[in-house]
């Protein structure tokens, strides 16, 4: 087949669209996991038809589900998270010390040269291994280690560690973003680590400018430029030009620099995308107009992308994991919401179309070009 | 020992199994757990915590019209289970609205 996968991760169970590179007619195939939330599912870029689920519920723990047949069929691998060693504390919501306590995966992250090497980043924030296909899992404990841990803190939806990217053209270096305690960077494997994040500025905590405690929403970067990274924070929209060593503010003219998730356009690397939300509280688009931003200039200067989206009474969603890009030649946006539609644009982010409308709140859209 | 375990929907989905399974089990919480896991490999972590090991905090073990879930995990199971009249009946506490 040559097209397009779109993995689809719900409030309740999975998704699966399919459509061939024409992005004009798609096939949905799901729920899977039917009733388990599903905070992410993501493709081997090794093997396509190797797929990672994340399943979880209250009462029942996490799952991680393993597809090698292009997600027809499922199989559990392994789903013990256990920690590395003795947990210390960090910074609960009311200033007192809890211990570090695992809850779930929020993203799963596979190597794009080794078909069962993958990672995982957790709740409380911890980052897994796996180099046996998902069998089992090993902490890069070096991270939760660090010295700054104790003054992590959770965000409103925990203390997740829901961004890991992977240097292309060096395999020692990996940069994860927890929320909330911003950005963190390996040159080793992930043996030690450090934050990175000068230049950020968060009024929610107490000393703006500090080390560690930002809100980091998400990561993207273009894997021909690894040096330049694109950030959205709890509030601005920033960009570093070397591997994250220091940031500035290229929010520019977005009618709101809070949002969640960013992602860069495929071929071009100073294309980059971005959904405003109106605030922390209001968490629904300015105007309740779905709008994409786009900007072709690396930031600063950004343009509205409304054809084929709700332009009035629309107050959804767009989490951090719910917006992707296809590879196909004429790049595709795809983006998720919380009311359950699933948007798909065949033309970079110019028109866009509905392709699944009535799912469960989507959590998390991946995509994958075939 | 043979033991009737019925199983709540996400677990039966989860292990591709009936509502009901028998398992070869030593008579206690422990026991069928064990064994359940051993059978469905899949279940494993789903009823107790990896790195604890205890009971997960909704998820319920009843049998014979009696909650059993804060029972010793090593206590013996009730005799109309052993005896086969009775299912372990594994529940997910009713929460969700």
């Amino acid at each position: 087949m040559y097209g397009v996968r779109v993995l689809v991760g719900t409030r309740k169970g999975a998704f699966v669209l399919t459509s061939d590179e024409k992005r004009q007619e798609w096939q949905v195939d799901g729920p899977h996991f039917a009733g388990w939330e599903v905070y992410h599912l993501a493709g081997s870029p090794a093997d396509p038809d190797r797929i990672w689920a994340a399943p979880s519920t209250g009462w029942f723990g996490q799952m991680i589900q393993r597809s090698d047949d292009g997600g027809r069929t499922w199989d559990a691998v392994g789903n013990d998270f256990s920690y590395a060693s003795a947990v210390g504390e960090h910074q609960w919501y009311d200033g007192t010390l809890r211990p570090w306590e695992f809850s779930r995966v929020w993203h799963l992250e596979p190597s794009p040269t080794d078909r069962d090497l993958v990672y995982a980043g957790i709740q409380d924030a911890a980052l897994f291994r796996s180099s046996d296909g998902g069998v089992t899992w090993e902490e890069l404990r070096g991270l939760r280690e660090h010295s700054s841990g104790p003054k992590w803190q959770p965000g409103a939806g925990g203390m997740c560690l829901h961004t890991i990217l992977l240097d292309p053209n060096n395999p020692s270096r990996m940069t994860v973003a927890i929320s909330a305690a911003g950005v963190f960077r390996t040159d080793d494997s992930g043996a030690t680590w450090r934050p990175i994040n000068q230049g950020l500025l968060s009024d929610g905590i107490p000393s703006a400018a500090a080390e560690v405690g930002h809100c980091v929403h998400k990561l993207a970067m273009h894997p021909s430029r690894p040096d330049t990274l694109y950030m959205q924070k709890h509030w601005d929209v920033m960009r570093s030009d070397d591997a994250g060593e220091h940031w500035h503010e290229i929010s520019g003219d977005l009618p709101s620099d809070f949002g969640f998730p960013v992602v860069v356009h495929a071929h071009e690397p100073e294309t980059v995308y971005v959904v405003p939300i109106t605030s922390d509280s209001y968490h629904f688009p300015p105007d309740g107009r779905l709008r994409v931003y786009r900007s072709r200039t690396g930031g600063d200067v950004w343009e509205a992308l409304t054809d084929g989206l709700p332009q009035e009474n629309c107050f959804v969603d767009v989490l951090r994991d719910a917006l992707a890009v296809d590879t196909l030649d004429e790049c595709g946006v795809y983006l998720g919401t919380t009311g359950g539609q699933v948007y798909a644009s065949s033309d970079s982010g110019d028109t866009w179309t509905p392709i699944a409308t009535h799912l469960p709140a989507v959590l998390s859209v991946e995509v994958q070009t075939l | 020992m043979t033991i009737r375990v019925a199983l709540p929907t996400h677990l039966r989905q989860l292990a591709g199994c009936d509502k009901e399974v028998r398992v070869d089990a030593p008579p206690t919480q422990r026991g069928v757990i064990d064994a359940l896991e051993q059978q469905y490999p899949a279940l494993h972590g789903t009823l107790r915590d990896p790195a604890t090991g205890r009971r997960r905090s909704f998820v319920r073990f009843y049998a014979c019209e009696q909650d059993l879930s804060h029972e010793s995990p090593d206590s013996t199971l009730p005799a109309a289970v052993i005896e086969g009249t009775e299912p372990f009946r594994i529940i997910g506490a009713m929460a969700g609205g």
